[in-house]
């Protein structure tokens, strides 16, 4: 572990009081959990007594003092998953993988972790593997779904895979659709937006598929850019109040045909998204 | 100043006294156990609840953290506030069972049982032992981790300290009795004794006339082999 590595990290987030916690966040989220040697070296650069910052560490879920699995399953046990059977779905999968949650597999392959509500009650029991979202989860599906992801999700056949659909968006200002059907990805209409960042305006499509993560885009973003979303036929910004839960960035609000709303984190490589069907079930 | 009324009687305190000062000033009890004079008030063990203001609109607060405030009434000993103490007595012998102070309240209280399942902690997450480290021994070798059920005390990464300064402080205020700084190398910790009415290390040959240097700490085994 390079301390370097550390200080710069500590001096791009900033060495102030509130500080820590985004400075764990960065150092989180490039080794995938928090060294020992990283922490020290935060207490050394920040001048904070190591004993604050391991509090801090060992205090909130999202922060893993022990490296962390290539894939993570997590399983929501949140109140409404957990009436429809969350728990039997989590014990079938730590029967499978042989672990806890909060464990990893001896072969660093899996991490599992349950979770307390993701926000897609409608579509429970949901569990989330490496990013993607399996609804209304059997134990029956567990073998299939540990199976693909050991193979890599983004390389399952989606035409094939009933789990993954399609959401058909729209503005929430004009309410014109935002699908684009002459740019096709994953096999279906894309959703076309305009983004802008820096002095740079241009439009921007990504997959209609939820949980899927392909884009296609007139301008590269560098990862980590937070964009300005327009919608291309009013103009509007499509902004709304809420921040990101993974990064804290603002979130991008749109309507779903049929009830709901989805939104998809402004920054670019944040995976953070959330989906409100506002109890229209989705099938 | 500000004037108030502890059990009916006046009392007139500096602003920024605290309610347990001004009671203590009157000379009426409160017991506390979280409390220690030099150290920042924490709040952690409602033991010296009070009720303030009148009606239904009286409360309970921890007398410890509460502030003075101009016409507050105050009592210290409503049936209210016995039945409250009593309760988190109950539920510290429940965690806590061997510790001696925990025993002599409890006792004082006229408590000779309590009604929930039994454990046998070794910590009641009182924050003494951290605030005496960072507050008067400037140290801060110790402290929280986790949250919650997973909730405990000691040293980052369970390692022997190299900040502890080995004064024995932790444990010389710890109603609980355990020593966090050093346990991993007991050759070199120092005890400061043991208030249990019945040491059980004393029994152990290696670790003959020191105390405290386990973890599970040996009155704690009990619960954990
Ligand atoms: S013995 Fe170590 S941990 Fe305990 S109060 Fe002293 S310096 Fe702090
Ligand atoms: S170790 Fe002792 S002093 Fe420290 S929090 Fe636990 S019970 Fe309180
Ligand atoms: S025997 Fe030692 S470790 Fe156990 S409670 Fe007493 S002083 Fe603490
Ligand atoms: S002494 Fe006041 S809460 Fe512990």
């Amino acid at each position: 572990m390079a301390s370097e590595e550390i200080s710069t990290i500590v001096e791009k987030v900033g060495s102030s009081k509130g500080g820590l916690i985004s400075i764990l966040e960065e150092i989180q989220a490039k080794y995938s959990y928090l060294p020992e040697d990283a922490l020290r070296a935060v207490a050394e650069e920040t001048g904070r007594s190591l004993v604050d910052i391991y509090g801090v560490a060992t205090f909130y879920r999202a922060f893993s003092l022990k490296p962390r699995g290539k894939h993570l399953i997590s399983v929501c046990l949140g109140t409404a998953c957990h009436v429809r059977g969350g728990p039997a779905i989590a014990e079938e999968i730590e029967r499978q993988l042989g672990i806890k949650g909060g464990e990893t597999t001896s072969d660093n392959e899996f991490t599992l972790e349950t979770v307390n509500c993701l926000g897609a009650c409608a579509l429970g029991p949901v569990v989330v593997a490496d990013g993607h979202y399996f609804s209304k989860m059997k134990i029956s599906m567990v073998k299939g779904i540990l199976d693909k992801v050991r193979v890599g999700l983004d390389r399952v056949e989606i035409d094939t895979d009933q789990r993954v659909f399609p959401l058909e968006v729209s503005c929430a200002r004009c309410n014109h659709s935002l699908l684009d059907a002459r740019n096709v990805i994953d096999g279906h209409p894309s959703i076309r937006i305009t983004v802008s960042f820096g002095n740079k305006h241009g439009w921007f499509c990504l997959s209609s598929l939820y949980g899927s993560y392909e884009v296609s885009s007139e301008y590269d973003i560098p990862t980590d850019t937070i964009v300005n979303v327009f919608c291309p036929h009013c103009h509007a910004e499509l902004i709304g109040g809420a921040k990101c839960g993974e990064c804290g960035a603002p979130m991008v609000p749109m309507i779903v045909r049929g009830g709901g709303v989805v939104q998809i984190c402004s920054r670019r490589g944040c995976k953070g998204h959330l989906l409100d069907l506002g109890g229209a079930a989705s099938e | 100043m500000v004037t108030l009324y502890i059990n009916g009687l006046k009392v007139s305190v500096e602003k920024g006294t605290t309610l347990l000062e001004a009671a203590q000033f009157l000379g009426f009890p409160i017991p506390t156990l979280c409390h220690m004079e030099g150290l920042s008030p924490y709040g952690a063990c409602r033991l010296c609840v009070v009720e303030i203001g009148e009606g239904p609109r009286a409360k309970l607060v921890s007398s410890c953290t509460y502030p003075v405030e101009e016409g507050l009434k105050v009592r210290t000993a409503s049936s209210r506030v016995i039945r409250a103490r009593k309760m988190v007595l109950e539920l510290l012998l429940a965690s806590c069972p061997q510790s001696k102070i925990i025993q002599d309240l409890a006792a004082a209280h006229d408590i000779r049982k309590q009604r929930f399942r039994q454990e046998y902690e070794d910590c009641i997450l009182c924050g003494l032992c951290v605030r005496m480290c960072e507050e008067q021994m400037m140290a801060k070798a110790i402290g929280f981790r986790g949250r919650g059920q997973n909730r405990s005390l000691g040293t980052p990464f369970d390692m022997n300290s190299d900040v502890c300064r080995q004064c024995g402080g932790c444990m010389y205020v710890c109603p609980a009795c355990s020593l966090r700084c050093t346990y991993t190398e007991p050759e070199k910790a120092i005890c400061g004794g043991c208030a249990n009415l019945s040491p059980p290390c004393l029994e152990k040959e290696e670790f003959d006339d020191m105390m405290c240097y386990m973890q599970p700490c040996v009155a704690c085994e009990i619960k954990k082999n």
